[in-house]
Parts: C-alpha cells; structure tokens; sequence
C-alpha cells in the first residue's frame, strides 16, 4: 500500500495559546486546583506551610477575629480559637488528618474488599453465595450508627476511625470487583492462563486484577470525599479523631458554642470540608465518564 | 414470588441478628461498664454484687442468650444512666419526636425536590437546569452538621426568624428539618429529573400533545404520574438516610429525639440504651428495606427472577 505523507503547511499551525486552552478544557481543571489548595499541599507540606503550631496558642490572643475584621489582625489571617490557637494552622494541618484518614481507609477498604471479590467471583459456588450474603448484610446496616457504636466500644483514636471506615467501606469494593470478574473469567486469555498452567491465584492477580483498576479508581475517588464527611461527622459527635487533633470535624464541634460570639471558628473549617468533597465529587464524575461509564449507579 | 418474599425476608432476620451479635460483643468490649457505675472508693465486694444484679458475672454467651431472649420480648434492661428508666421505655419515649422530625424534613425535601426535578426536565439546558445541578452538587458535598450550624447562625441567631434550638411548635421544626432534608432533596431531584426525561421522551406523551392537551397538564398529570414510581425504589435509603441523619442533626438543634438519646448514652457508656436504640433502629431500616424491595418486585416482575 502506498504511504500518504501529510505535510503540515507552516501558516496552518494553530496559535499556541488557544490550543492549549482547548486541551485544558478537556481536564477538569477547577476540581484539581480546589483539591490542590484546600487538601493536597496543605496536607504535603503542613509543617512548611503553617505559620503556627496547630496545637499551641496563648490565651492573651484567645478569640481573634479574622484579619478582615474589625479587631483582628494579619498576625492570625483566620483568627483564633477559643485557647488562642491559629485558624489557619489548624486548617493546614487538618488537610494532613483528612487525608491521612481517608487515604489509609480506603486502601485498606480496597484491599479487604478487592481480595473478597475477586475470591467470591472467581471461584463462585458456595464461597461466592456466603461471601456475598456477607456483603448484602454489611449493606444493609445503618452507617452511622454501627460507627458510634464501634468508637464507643474501641474508644475514639486513629486507628478506630480507621477500622470503622474499612468496615464500612469493604463492601461496595467486593460489590464492584465481583460483578467485574464474573465477566473477566469467562473470557479466552483466562482460559489460556488456566492450560498454561497458572495458579489460581496467579490469574487472579496478574490476570484479573488490572481490568478492574480503572473502576476501582472511580469508585476510591468517589469514596473520598464520602469518607471526608463521614468522618468529620463522627468527630462532630466527639466518636472520631480525639481532641486535640486538628480534625475539620473537630474544630466545628468546637465552635458551636461560639457561634454567636465568634462565627469563624466553626464557618471556616465547614467551607474546608465544602469544597474539598465538592472537588472530589466532580473530579469522581469527571473520572467516572471518562474511565468507566458503565458505573454510573454506584 | 413467595419465595423471592420468603428469602429477602430471611436475609433480613439474618441481618438483624448480625447487628445484634455486633452490638452484644462491641458493647461488652468498651471495658468493664463497673467501673463507670461504681463509685472510686467501692471496694471488691461491692463489685460483686453488682456485677450479680446485672448478670455480669456469667459468661459471655449465657449473656448473650439472656439478651437475645429478653431482646425478642422488647426488653434490654433499665437504664444505667437515667435511673429508673428501662432502655426501651427511653426509646419509646423518645422516638416519636424523631419520627415527627423525619416526616417533616420528608416532607419539605419532596416540596422542594419535586419542582425543581420537574422544571429540569422539562427546561432541559436551562438556567433552572444549571440551578437543579447545583443543588444536586450541594447536597452531596455539604456536611450536614455543618449546615445546620450555618442556618442556625443566620436564621436564628442573626435574623431571629426561628428559635436556635429544642423542640415546640412548627418554627422548632423547620429549620432541623431543612438541614435532615437537605441531602435527600438531591436524591429525589436528581431521580424525578431523569424518570421524566425519560417519559417525556414517550410515544403517550406526544399523543397527548397531538390531542392538543394544555402543556401544564401534559407535564404536571400526565408525565409526573408515571414518573413518581421512580422514587419509590429509594425511598427505603432515603428512610435510612433520615433515621442516622436525625443522630447528627439531633445533636447540633439538641432535638430531644432517638439520635440525641443515642449520642448521649455512646458518651455515658450506657450499654443497655445504645442497645437499644441500635436494634431499634436498624430494624426499621431493615425492614423499611424489605417493604420496598417486595413492593418493587410486585410492580416490576423483572427484579424476581435476578
């Protein structure tokens, strides 16, 4: 076959400015710099960031309003809290504790629940139908309250709100993962694994587990911005992270009192947690349509 | 069908029981409950005694078999906290002001989901379209405990309109109510907009225009009817949602309710209480659950044979 060689004309090159707009306009651009600002860098670089430790204050500057009020000042852009510690420090540092939180509950969530789906789809039977009936079950109570109770059993640490986000989470991955793999073990290249002589749970990993990435991608980014709220709930009602940690959710359970004196306390971190999950739930979306289209319901 | 009926019922009994054989063990893990029911200076008789009374001294699955007997008859002890009240008497007592509560913010989140669902649908690309998005957006990314505090703090403490907090008359109710119904109104918006898309889309919806039938009536009688069987599929989420939202919700507006009682007694440590409330509570979800999911199978005979 003959080769056709397109030349491309000099003065056809579009300008570089507008090329580049357009390609911009294909990545969800605002949720990315949202999530950057108010979760990414903030909790990378807390330390650096900072200008106050997010645990110490002086009394003398208990209650200062933000900068932009009458009475504050630019030593304390956000203000202070009500044992004259930094806003904004405690802000920054508070990223760290939700992403942190998140990030590790998630992974463990995805683990737990991608082994038992991948397991309860591959082998199917009676695994499959007592794995399953687990996961139904672990749906269907009510979030939560089996998180109070769990905190309250173990006592509020970081560890417990990890083991109360992995059992709740666990089961949507298993949910996915099975219903995926179902699909997968019945096509050819699982089959040729099988005659060349791959283990069980070879096929598994290596030849299962990466088609149903894209999905798990979606559904851990969908995930987050859930986990953020959940657990900025819980530590509202003093069943999450112990104070004095630096929790968003915290830091509003804080200023609740103070609502009618000093409003900053408990609006600033509330607009945190606002934007970080509305970033995540576009940047979910965004993802969703493009990776994985068939996840619409989840 | 009976034995679609007969098996989902079975998986909820299953599912209750897991949540009580959780609730039993988690509750008896929180440390030993004498020690925050006895005062400093008890000595080990003392202990004993109590610990007698209350049937601690038994183990754990002779325990957990008094309970589930007593459970079934409704009855999980008195109250380690509030003397001379038993945990169910508590909930009981407590529950119709959650109920009450929920109904409303039911209520208002349909009054405000359901025009707007509709008026995206039918003005498709519109700026109330754009509007429906953002409140969809909102109501997924607003921590709920967080907006209550900001409709407090503008509608009670500075506009005056409502009373901050407690529970009276209908100006108690509304604001509580608005910030328990907040997220479900993104759920129903978002659900009536795409049903009636698609029924807008129908082959008796253009017959009814080419009969020249007035457009209102097209969208509000015709399309709507057939849109609202929708809904209905989450409406046993939605009722879930409400329940576990009213704890959150209780305890920023100090709502008297279940969710209050429940946040109160997990701080005390009061076993019996928390036990209580949880099955309680996780019963209702389960079996609001079951209900719709039978429903459904009954109006939609695909569901039976997955």
């Amino acid at each position: 076959m003959a080769t056709v060689t397109v030349r491309t004309l000099p003065w056809y090159a579009p300008p570089r400015v507008a090329q580049t707009l357009r390609q911009a306009k294909r990545y969800p651009l605002v949720p990315i710099s949202i999530l950057m600002i108010v979760l990414v860098i903030p909790a990378l670089f807390a330390w650096q960031i900072a200008p106050y430790d997010p645990l110490k204050g002086s009394l003398a500057k208990r209650l200062q309003p933000p900068a932009w009020q009458d009475g504050g000042s630019i030593d304390h852009p956000l203000g202070t809290d009500k044992l004259g510690r930094d806003i904004l420090s405690r802000l920054i540092h508070g990223a760290r504790v939700s992403l942190a939180v998140s990030m590790v509950a998630i992974f463990v969530g995805g683990i737990v629940g991608t082994g038992v789906g991948l397991i309860s789809g591959y082998f199917g039977g009676r695994v499959d139908s007592l794995l399953m009936r687990l996961v139904d079950i672990s749906l269907s109570l009510p979030t939560i309250l089996l998180a109070l109770v769990l905190v309250a059993a173990i006592g509020p640490s970081f560890g417990t709100v990890i083991i109360v986000m992995v059992v709740l989470l666990w089961a949507r991955y298993a949910r996915l993962v099975r219903g995926e793999t179902l699909s997968i073990r019945e096509r050819d290249f699982i089959a040729r694994a099988r005659v060349a002589g791959a283990s069980h749970t070879r096929i598994m990993v290596k030849y299962i587990f990466p088609n149903v990435v894209n999905s798990l991608v979606v559904l851990a980014t969908l995930q987050v911005g859930y986990v953020i709220l959940l657990e900025s709930a819980l530590s509202f009602l003093g069943a999450g992270l112990p104070r004095p940690m630096p929790a968003w959710g915290l830091m509003i359970a804080d200023g609740r009192e103070l609502i009618v004196t000093a409003w900053w306390v408990s609006m600033l971190p509330g607009l945190a947690i606002m934007f970080t999950a509305l970033a995540l739930n576009l940047l979910g979306d965004w993802l969703r349509d493009h990776l994985d289209p068939k996840l619409r319901n989840v | 069908m009976q034995r679609y009926i007969a098996k989902r019922a079975l998986q909820s009994l299953l599912a209750i029981w897991v949540m009580s054989l959780i609730v039993f063990g988690l509750a008896r893990v929180t440390g030993n409950p004498l020690d925050v029911m006895l005062p400093l200076e008890a000595g080990p008789e003392e202990y004993e005694r109590v610990s007698k009374h209350w049937g601690l001294d038994k183990p754990l699955y002779v325990q957990y078999g008094i309970f589930l007997v007593k459970a079934l008859q409704g009855d999980f002890g008195n109250s380690w906290k509030w003397h001379g009240y038993t945990a169910m008497g508590l909930v009981m007592q407590r529950l119709p002001a959650t109920l009450e509560l929920a109904g409303f913010a039911l209520v208002i989140s349909i009054l405000i989901a359901l025009p707007i669902g509709v008026g995206s649908a039918v003005l498709k690309g519109s700026a109330w379209d754009t509007l429906a998005k953002i409140i969809a957006l909102l109501g997924q990314s607003l921590p709920g405990f967080w907006l209550g505090i900001v409709l407090m703090w503008i509608f009670a403490v500075n506009l005056g309109w409502f009373p901050t907090s407690g529970r009276g008359g209908i100006q108690y109710m509304i604001l509580p109510a608005i910030t328990l119904g907040w997220f479900q109104v993104a759920v129903i918006m978002r659900l009536v907009r795409s049903s009636m898309l698609d029924v807008l889309d129908s082959e008796f919806v253009k017959l009814t225009r080419i009969k020249g039938l007035a457009e209102w009536k097209v969208v509000w009688k015709h399309c709507l009817r057939n849109a609202a069987i929708a809904p209905l599929t989450v409406f046993a989420i939605i009722a879930g949602v409400l329940l576990t939202g009213s704890v959150v919700t209780e305890s920023v507006f100090s709502w008297p309710g279940t969710g209050l009682l429940v946040v109160d007694a997990v701080r005390a440590r009061d076993f019996q209480v928390v036990q209580a409330v949880v099955i309680v509570f996780a019963g209702i979800f389960i079996l609001t659950n079951l209900l719709v999911d039978i429903l459904y199978a009954y109006l939609d005979p695909r569901i039976r044979y997955q």
